[in-house]
C-alpha cells in the first residue's frame, strides 16, 4: 500500500467502518450503503478530486446482497487511487447519489439505473442513458435473458422463418 | 458528305423504353452509405482507389437520403438504431434498394443479445445479403454487382410509385 494512503485508509476505516482490502497493489473499502455520501464528501475533501469510474457488479445468485456498487475515486495531485465498494440488496436497490459532490456521477448513476436498475435517491435526471426510453428491464443484472432471438441454423430455418417479424415495403 | 452517311456509322440499337431504364440505373447507381461497424471499412476500402467501385457507376457514396436509391446497411444494427435506419429509408425517394452487408446486418452475427437486430430485413427489404465478417471489398462489390442483375430484370410495375 501507498504510504501516503494509509493515513486515509485509517481514517475512513474508523469513521465509517468497514475493512480494507489490498488485491494487486490496489486498496479497496467495503462501507455500507448509508455512508457513501458522507464518504465521498470526506475523500473529495482530502483531495481524491476525480470519480473516475461508477460502476456495478450483479452476484446473483451466488451472494446475499446482490449488487456491489463500486466507486474509483483519482487524487491527481497526490497520484492516489482508491475503490469504494458498497453492497446492495436486490429487492428495491436504491442508493443515495453523490452527483452533487462529483458532477461526472451523473451520468454514471443514470447508467447504473439504466443497466442494473440501481435507483438513486435525490439524482437530478434519473432517466434511462443507453437504452431506449420504453425499454423493459435491466440489461446487465444476471436473470436477464441472454439472447433476445433463436439463432438460425440450417435445422431450424424453416420455423424461425416463419415468425421472423420481416419488414413490409 | 450528307448527315445520312454519318447516321449510318453511328448504328441504331433497339430496345424497350423499360430495358433502357433499367440499364441507366445500373450504371448511376448512388449509394446512401449507412456504416456502423467495422464493415464501413470495407465499404470505404471498395470505394477507394485499390478497389474502385466508381468503375460500376458508383462515384460517391451519398450521406443523404433524398439523393439516394441504395443503402448500404454495413454493420451491427442496434435496437436503438432501428427506428433511424427506417426512417432514412422511408426518405429515400422511390425506386429503392437495400444491401444487407456482412453477417451482422443480415442475421446478427456473433451479436446475439438483447441490444442487436437479429438481421436489418426486420426493419427495411433486403434485396442482397452480403455474407461475411466483414466482407472482402469483392464481396461487397459481388453483392452490389448481384443487385445489378436484379435491377437490369426489373419491370415497371414491379417498382412502387
Amino acid at each position: 500500500m501507498e504510504d501516503k494512503l494509509q493515513p486515509i485508509i485509517g481514517k475512513l476505516e474508523k469513521e465509517f467502518g468497514g475493512t480494507a482490502c489490498e488485491y494487486r497493489g490496489e486498496v479497496s473499502l467495503t462501507i455500507p450503503a448509508e455512508k457513501i455520501v458522507a464518504a465521498c464528501q470526506q475523500l473529495h475533501d482530502l483531495g481524491f478530486e476525480l470519480l473516475s469510474a461508477l460502476t456495478a457488479v450483479d452476484y446473483w445468485p451466488q451472494e446475499a446482497p446482490r449488487f456491489h456498487v463500486i466507486y474509483q475515486f483519482t487524487s491527481v495531485t497526490s497520484n492516489l487511487v482508491l475503490t469504494l465498494r458498497v453492497p446492495v440488496p436486490g429487492i428495491n436497490p436504491s442508493l443515495p447519489t453523490v452527483s452533487h459532490i462529483y458532477r461526472s456521477a451523473n451520468w454514471r448513476e443514470r447508467e447504473l439505473w439504466d443497466m442494473f436498475g440501481i435507483k438513486f435517491q435525490g439524482h437530478p435526471d434519473l432517466r434511462r442513458i443507453l437504452m431506449p426510453a420504453d425499454w423493459e428491464g435491466h440489461p446487465l443484472r444476471k436473470d436477464y435473458p441472454l439472447g433476445y432471438e433463436e439463432p438460425q441454423f440450417t435445422f431450424n430455418f424453416e420455423e424461425i422463418n416463419q415468425r421472423k417479424p420481416y419488414a413490409k415495403e | 458528305m450528307g448527315v445520312e452517311q454519318k447516321l449510318g456509322n453511328m448504328g441504331i440499337a433497339t430496345t424497350t423504353l423499360e430495358q433502357a431504364v433499367a440499364w441507366s440505373r445500373t450504371n448511376a447507381m448512388w449509394p446512401m452509405l449507412f456504416g456502423l461497424a467495422c464493415c464501413a471499412i470495407e465499404m470505404m476500402s471498395a470505394q477507394a482507389a485499390h478497389y474502385d467501385m466508381s468503375r460500376f457507376g458508383m462515384e460517391l457514396m451519398r450521406p443523404s437520403p433524398r439523393q439516394s436509391d441504395l443503402m448500404i446497411v454495413a454493420g451491427r444494427v442496434s435496437r436503438k438504431m432501428a427506428p433511424v435506419l427506417r426512417r432514412l429509408y422511408d426518405q429515400m425517394p422511390e425506386p429503392k434498394w437495400v444491401i444487407s452487408m456482412g453477417d451482422c446486418a443480415s442475421c446478427g452475427g456473433v451479436f446475439n443479445n438483447y441490444a442487436i437486430m437479429q438481421g436489418v430485413d426486420e426493419v427495411v427489404p433486403v434485396d442482397v445479403y452480403v455474407a461475411g465478417c466483414p466482407p472482402r471489398p469483392e464481396a461487397l462489390i459481388h453483392g452490389v454487382l448481384t443487385l445489378y442483375e436484379k435491377v437490369r430484370g426489373m419491370k415497371f410495375a414491379e417498382i412502387k410509385k
